[in-house]
């Protein structure tokens, strides 16, 4: 039953006409890209119900009983423990050349091995680990800038919001891949941090328009007026007054941000402009075809770290469908 | 309208110029000397090297105070100069771009609106059907999760390798010359399918995705109950919603496109498709920094023309932002 009304886009503030809704809610939620496909496709959420302050144990009960949230959480659970204890189950390092080269997936090498005679399964798991790391790298980096200026440009408006408008407007429309590729011939060793910052820095207007939207409309409300006239300096009315309502919605847009952030990382692995010397899934996948592994019909060589990454993702939209039943009542209902 | 189409003007312009200075800037501010590393292909004299440095210096104008530099950059842009390219000499970087442009333009421009349209239309149909839904939806998902290489490996090898029904590289077969004659266009077409499914494919799911939550919010809205209170049936609700429901779809398009400019890279490098991604890429790896640097703001002004495009099309399709009504700003 609540299936067909999940995330509903949100229903707009009075004063937020549909132009206006394109810029912020609706439109930037559908805006479906590969990099930032879905982020803030959350778009459900502005709940900004204000009024009986939720129990956390409602949360609970609902989270439970939300299947599509229970299914994509323990899917991702699954994932997350592979990636935990893969190291132990996986027998050699990643790079290790240890058996003859491009033998079919079979007992001793459960996925196979490459041409040059390494452990698929071991590349894989560890894989695994670094499109964990740099989805949590991109999304910190990307939530504490957007939020940053999201927060300031909502707040302050005016010239400063216009302003930053601006500069979240542009960066979405740079193409992010191919500045890479631009800075990536200068910049001979790269580290995964340098990519998990790179992806964060690009991808942070997501946020900003998102925290910027509902920062606008929660500072006209009752509640913030009554803070100001007490006194309470802006730092504390956002952080006390206003994050609060738009938590659930914030935490649902980041946890986009970190899938994408996983898929974004495997493309530019895949081009060979991600971090150097590194095995990830997109870096096996550019050995593969590299290496004709179309051609040959290696199959167990591209299709593991592509069906891992597509899994742990799904799992990712899955869930945050889930969640956003279950934070935003209205969809609940049903 | 004119109040919507000069901010989106500014956008624009100051988009322009942020490309321009990033693009001039990037190779300056980067550890290492482009023309150090151009010339430590070849192995010179000391003597010789400081010469050829100096000339290359001289030619490239890399020894002018870096004012100069960036002026001399934007009279190269705005006369057509983008230097020559040093992977290919003596080629001119925009006969290189020139080249490579119909491809990538050909790969693009069907995959983004087709997409685009089959995938709102599979949306506002699954929307509250719920055996289409049914289908829909998981796909959707699978379709938006899925790692753009990852397609861009598994689309040519099911359908060259396995069902062995298209080629699965190059433009057309190496074996033909160019001409237009119905050998080399059919090569052509044959070539050029799977790209474009895969680009297809990879946005597919997300707009119908987009649009199906859309019209169902759009069907619970007041005007939707409105006009069924009068009476109308639902399939002219049905259309009413789907309108609505193509505002925000379309801005979403125009936010799109950057991050499809950069899918479309992987795609013609995964099935060497000889258009502006695979020629970026071969200029990276060969430290052409000129055409790296032409290309980097030739794909720029590609992606500002096409937000420009999508906007006079909001413009059309929008009233409300040609009457100047489109709500406070701020």
């Amino acid at each position: 039953m609540s299936e067909s009304v999940s995330d509903t886009p949100p229903l707009p503030e009075t004063s937020q006409t549909e132009a206006e809704l394109a810029e912020t809610g609706a439109g930037f939620a559908t805006a479906v890209e590969h990099a930032a496909p879905f982020v803030g496709r959350p778009a459900a959420a502005p709940a900004n119900v204000v009024g009986r302050r939720p129990r956390r144990g409602d949360f609970v009960y609902y989270g439970l009983r939300n299947k599509k949230l229970v299914v994509g959480v323990s899917l991702e659970i699954l994932f997350i423990a592979l990636a935990l204890i893969g190291p132990f189950l996986a027998k050699y390092p990643p790079n290790a050349l240890v058996g003859p080269g491009l033998s079919h997936p079979n007992h001793t090498f459960w996925l196979g091995t490459t041409n040059l005679g390494q452990d698929v399964f071991s590349q894989v798991v560890s894989g695994l680990r670094m499109s964990y790391l740099v989805g949590l790298l991109g999304a910190v980096c990307a939530s504490i800038v957007g939020m940053a200026l999201g927060f300031i440009a909502g707040w302050r408006g005016g010239i400063i919001d216009e302003i930053i408008q601006l500069f979240t407007n542009v960066l979405v429309m740079l193409p992010a891949l191919v500045l890479l590729i631009v800075v990536g011939a200068y910049l001979q060793n790269r580290t995964i941090f340098f990519e998990g910052v790179f992806i964060g820095l690009t991808t942070w207007p997501w946020v900003a328009r998102a925290v910027r939207a509902q920062t606008f409309s929660l500072r006209s409300r009752e509640f913030v007026d009554m803070a100001k006239l007490s006194g309470k300096r802006p730092l504390s009315i956002i952080a006390k007054e206003i994050a609060p309502n738009m938590a659930s919605y914030l935490f649902l847009v980041i946890i986009l941000l970190f899938g994408s952030s996983m898929l974004l990382a495997a493309s530019y692995d895949f081009l060979g402009i991600g971090p150097t010397n590194l095995v990830s899934l997109g870096s096996m996948m550019n050995n593969a075809n590299q290496n004709a592994a179309l051609f040959f019909h290696l199959w167990w060589w591209f299709i593991p770290p592509g069906v891992l990454l597509t899994g742990m993702v799904a799992a990712l939209l899955v869930a945050n469908v889930g969640l956003d039943e279950v934070f935003n009542p209205k969809l609940r209902e049903q | 309208m004119r109040r919507f189409l000069s901010r989106k003007l500014i956008t624009y312009v100051v988009a322009f110029f942020i490309g321009v200075t990033m693009d001039w800037g990037i190779p300056r501010l980067m550890p290492g000397d482009p023309i150090q590393s151009m010339l430590s292909k070849f192995s010179l004299q000391s003597a010789s090297y400081t010469a050829q440095y100096n000339a290359f210096a001289a030619e490239f104008g890399t020894n002018l105070p870096l004012w100069q530099q960036y002026v001399n950059y934007w009279k190269g842009l705005f006369t057509g100069n983008l230097g020559l390219s040093v992977w290919a000499p003596p080629a001119h970087v925009t006969t290189l771009i020139f080249q490579a442009l119909p491809y990538t333009l050909a790969l693009l421009i069907p995959a983004i609106t087709l997409s685009y349209i089959v995938g709102n239309r599979l949306g506002a149909a699954a929307a509250r059907r719920q055996w289409l839904d049914n289908s829909v939806l998981p796909l959707g998902y699978i379709l938006q999760a899925v790692p753009y290489p990852f397609l861009a490996l598994l689309v040519p090898y099911l359908f060259g390798i396995v069902w062995k029904i298209f080629p699965i590289s190059h433009a057309y077969n190496p074996g033909l010359l160019p001409a237009w004659n119905w050998t080399f266009v059919a090569s052509l077409l044959d070539h050029w399918f799977l790209p474009f499914l895969t680009l297809f494919l990879v946005s597919l799911g997300g707009w119908a995705i987009g649009m199906r939550n859309l019209v169902i919010y759009e069907l619970e809205n007041d005007s939707s109950r409105y006009m069924r209170a009068l009476g109308a049936n639902e399939g002219v609700v049905r259309r009413y919603a789907y309108r609505n429901a193509s505002l925000p779809q379309l801005s979403g398009l125009a936010l799109a496109l950057g991050v499809v400019v950069g899918g479309n890279v992987v795609t013609e490098i995964a099935f060497q498709y000889p258009g502006l991604g695979t020629l970026i890429f071969n200029a990276a790896a060969n430290n052409d920094y000129f055409l790296l640097q032409g290309i980097f703001i030739f794909i720029v002004i590609g992606v500002l023309v096409a937000n420009f495009v999508i906007d006079l099309v909001y413009i059309t399709v929008d009233p409300r932002t040609r009457l100047s009504m489109q709500g406070s700003t701020a």
